[in-house]
């Protein structure tokens, strides 16, 4: 029996082992840095707002907002409202692959941004979105 | 046994010459498969994932222009520059005009005027013909097609850089080669 013990210990280690380790959700680490780029506290309830807000842009389509591509349900999959690209939930409870990637949310803030409001979001800005998906 | 050999390698040597990705003859059908996950990834996360092998080098270089991706076609397409740079190195080493063992690179080539750079693969004067006949109710006003831009809602191997006619599926219309 003894010199099965080290096999076994290690089968029970092997069994054991998580399948597969979640990816963490980068929102804090996100907010520390935006708070070292000069943001204050962060508010979901403005983080609200400001996903909600209306922009006005001088080409088609005029009005853009985050639900305009996004949805309002942010549980279910938004699609892109000039090309019709499916984008995948936003809401971390639902899609644990969101805020797992520190590249691909500067990336897609830098671009939605621009491309919604017309610049670039401020640190304060971002870490209130933030704040409010991750409430989601 | 070794007359058997000597047969053997006589015939293995001509095949493995055909089936040399460069040195192969005759050259491959289509464009060339991709090869580069960056690309695939980045760009292939919006829309289907164009093989460099349908634009020429020049029109890579217009359209991965840093102010050119903050207007891609209206959508902000901004990369960070490390991945820019890698991406639009492989675009313009596997560009249309830089192969010549893939046919419908080749043929893509050809149909441009030397400085003609188009930005959609649409307007390459090859495409283009090849396309015309086609009816506006098979595309265009498809709700499942839309726009010859997606092509692999009828190109069912597009991703495989095959587009021959007998792999075309027409969304709604299977009997399409009866149709036009």
């Amino acid at each position: 029996m003894k010199r099965y013990a080290g096999t076994i210990a290690m089968a029970a280690m092997i069994l054991t082992m998580p399948l597969a380790q979640a990816a963490d959700n980068l929102v804090p680490q996100m907010q520390a840095q935006y708070q070292s780029e000069g943001a204050g506290d962060f508010s979901a309830e403005r983080g609200q707002q400001f996903w909600r807000q209306k922009h006005q842009a001088e080409k088609e389509p005029f009005t853009r907002s985050c639900e305009s591509c996004h949805g309002t349900d942010l549980r279910q999959p938004g699609e892109h409202q000039r090309t019709g690209k499916v984008i995948e939930a936003m809401a971390p409870s639902v899609n644990a692959e969101r805020f797992t990637d520190a590249k691909k949310i500067k990336k897609w803030f830098r671009r939605n941004c621009k491309w919604t409001i017309g610049r670039e979001c401020t640190p304060q800005e971002k870490g209130d979105v933030l704040a409010w998906l991750n409430t989601l | 046994m070794k007359r058997l050999i000597l047969l053997l390698t006589l015939l293995a040597v001509p095949t493995s010459l055909l089936a040399h990705p460069i040195l192969g003859f005759p050259r491959h059908r289509g464009v060339e498969p991709l090869t580069n996950p960056l690309y695939s990834e980045s760009c292939g996360e919006c829309h289907f994932a164009y093989q460099p092998g349908l634009l020429p080098a020049r029109s890579w270089k217009k359209l991965m222009a840093p102010a050119a991706l903050e207007d891609h076609f209206g959508e902000n397409a901004e990369l960070d520059e490390e991945d820019r740079l890698a991406i639009l190195k492989f675009l313009t080493s596997n560009a249309a005009d830089t192969t010549w063992h893939y046919k419908r690179s080749i043929k893509i080539t050809r149909s441009l005027a030397e400085d003609e750079a188009p930005l959609r693969i649409t307007e390459v004067p090859y495409i283009k013909k090849k396309h015309s006949h086609i009816p506006r109710w098979a595309v265009q006003d498809n709700r499942k097609v839309r726009s010859l831009s997606y092509c692999n809602r009828c190109h069912t191997r597009a991703d495989k850089g095959a587009f021959v006619r007998a792999e075309v599926d027409i969304p709604g219309y299977r009997n399409w080669a009866d149709l036009f």
